[in-house]
């Protein structure tokens, strides 16, 4: 597996944490911004593999959990409509709204349709000219370019039974927004490779390190990119540095992806957008701009905007801040767990709640 | 939702191709790496090639890691 076994290497590993113990002498608070690296984190051990004064907490970079309860009732009503066929990757189904989730809806008739692809909704949408095909757009900068050439797509085949339900998030307001907390304890950040793949890290992060003394280190997914980014976000901490730096070279140009970036700009204006758990961050989402808006599920179906309030119960938020850890909440493992789900951190594939549930991590341990 | 794998691409046609990765093909869309050539590994998320992996860059961190391996004490 040419770039991705390498990156697994036990030997690599070994001495990353050997260098990583030499260069460490003081207590040092990083996050690692996308649940990607937190599944990693925890699938292969890392966090209990560096020095004790090294914590890593976990970043709100889980599009599906940060997903508002709104949209996810919104995305439930348009799905139980019967003209609809809904699309949506896997991960959307078994989110809790306040009400159902999209197997709820499914089982009550609703034809809710598994896609692994935004090209899967759009040809969708030619085989089925007399239905309605609504694709669920949720997602960071990684996703949402494809997500846009799909709308670009249908829009060029005359496609008009085809609409996108906008739910896109980006990354720097999210950091921004975590630095700017009160309760804010993190110093330096692991940015999300994937993100920066698609908009390079020349543009927003230099501002955001210097405003904040954050050392920011775009970094990749495998243990050994975790671990190299962690050594050069504590070299930079040791040395008193707040600079961003680049660790997955291999995949990530400092001004990004330039098609992608230009195909984001035509399809997408920047707004600001509701983070579940969290709040409204400005300008920190996508929604179609005007010349496309005739594609947005919301405006098409007219569904009206209904607040509703969280499960008492659910830390997710403070999970999704990096200020509580999952095993810290007295629900977790007992009454929320991923086949009854209180919040979307139990139930998404980068959710920091699953991560601890699937390998295991007790409560007392998960908590410390 | 952000995961992506590198992948060879081993068919390049006009807007897609196939990509491979430890023998399991998928059709994977070019249109944000309209650069990527045959033989090329891509990073696909989602069914979209989003970048054309840069072989020199990983050798390159590859050979850092392992270079500071070798200097330690």
């Amino acid at each position: 597996m040419k770039f991705l076994s390498e990156y697994r290497d036990p030997q690599r590993v070994e001495s990353l944490v050997r260098r990583i113990h030499e260069v460490t002498t003081r207590p040092w608070t990083l996050m690692e911004v996308c649940g990607g690296q937190t599944h990693s984190i925890v699938r292969y051990g890392l966090d209990r593999m560096l020095p004790a004064q090294i914590e890593l907490v976990h970043g709100p970079g889980c599009p599906v959990c940060v997903t508002p309860l709104e949209m996810l009732d919104a995305a439930h009503r348009i799905a139980a409509r019967p003209e609809v066929i809904f699309a949506t990757f896997g991960d959307m189904l078994r989110v809790p709204g306040s009400e159902t989730d999209l197997y709820g809806v499914k089982a009550r008739g609703g034809d809710v349709r598994i896609v692994y692809s935004p090209t899967d909704a759009v040809e969708l949408a030619r085989k089925h000219p007399d239905r309605q095909v609504v694709f669920f757009a949720v997602g960071f900068e990684t996703t949402a370019p494809a997500n846009a050439m799909a709308v670009k797509v249908a829009h060029d085949a005359g496609l008009g039974n085809f609409s996108l339900l906008v739910s896109h998030v980006l990354v720097p307001p999210a950091i921004e927004a975590v630095c700017s907390a009160p309760h804010n304890r993190v110093q330096g950040f692991l940015a999300a490779g994937h993100v920066c793949t698609v908009m390079g890290y020349v543009e927003e992060y230099p501002g955001l390190a210097t405003r904040f003394g954050v050392p920011i280190v775009v970094t990749g997914f495998e243990p050994v990119d975790v671990l190299h980014g962690v050594l050069l976000c504590v070299q930079q901490l040791e040395s008193g540095r707040c600079e961003v730096e680049n660790q997955y070279s291999r995949m990530v140009r400092p001004a990004g992806n330039p098609v992608a970036i230009a195909t984001l700009r035509e399809v997408f204006d920047v707004v600001d957008r509701a983070w579940r758990g969290i709040g409204v961050i400005p300008g920190s989402g996508f929604a179609l701009c005007a010349e496309f808006a005739a594609y947005d599920a919301l405006r098409r179906f007219e569904v009206a905007h209904r607040p509703v309030a969280e499960p008492a119960e659910c830390i997710a938020g403070l999970v999704l801040q990096g200020v509580k850890k999952p095993g810290e909440c007295p629900a977790f493992g007992t009454r929320c767990t991923p086949e009854k789900p209180l919040g979307a951190p139990m139930v998404s594939s980068e959710g920091a709640c699953a991560a601890y549930h699937a390998y295991r991590r007790e409560p007392a341990e998960a908590g410390s | 939702m952000c995961l992506a794998l590198p992948m060879k691409l081993v068919e390049r046609r006009e807007f897609d191709g196939t990509a491979e990765l430890n023998g399991v093909r998928r059709n994977v869309s070019l249109l944000l790496v309209p650069e990527a050539v045959l033989g090329d590994h891509v990073l696909v998320h989602a069914g979209s090639a989003i970048t054309v992996v840069d072989a020199e860059e990983a050798r390159k961190t590859l050979e850092l890691i392992d270079s500071a391996l070798r200097s330690e004490p």
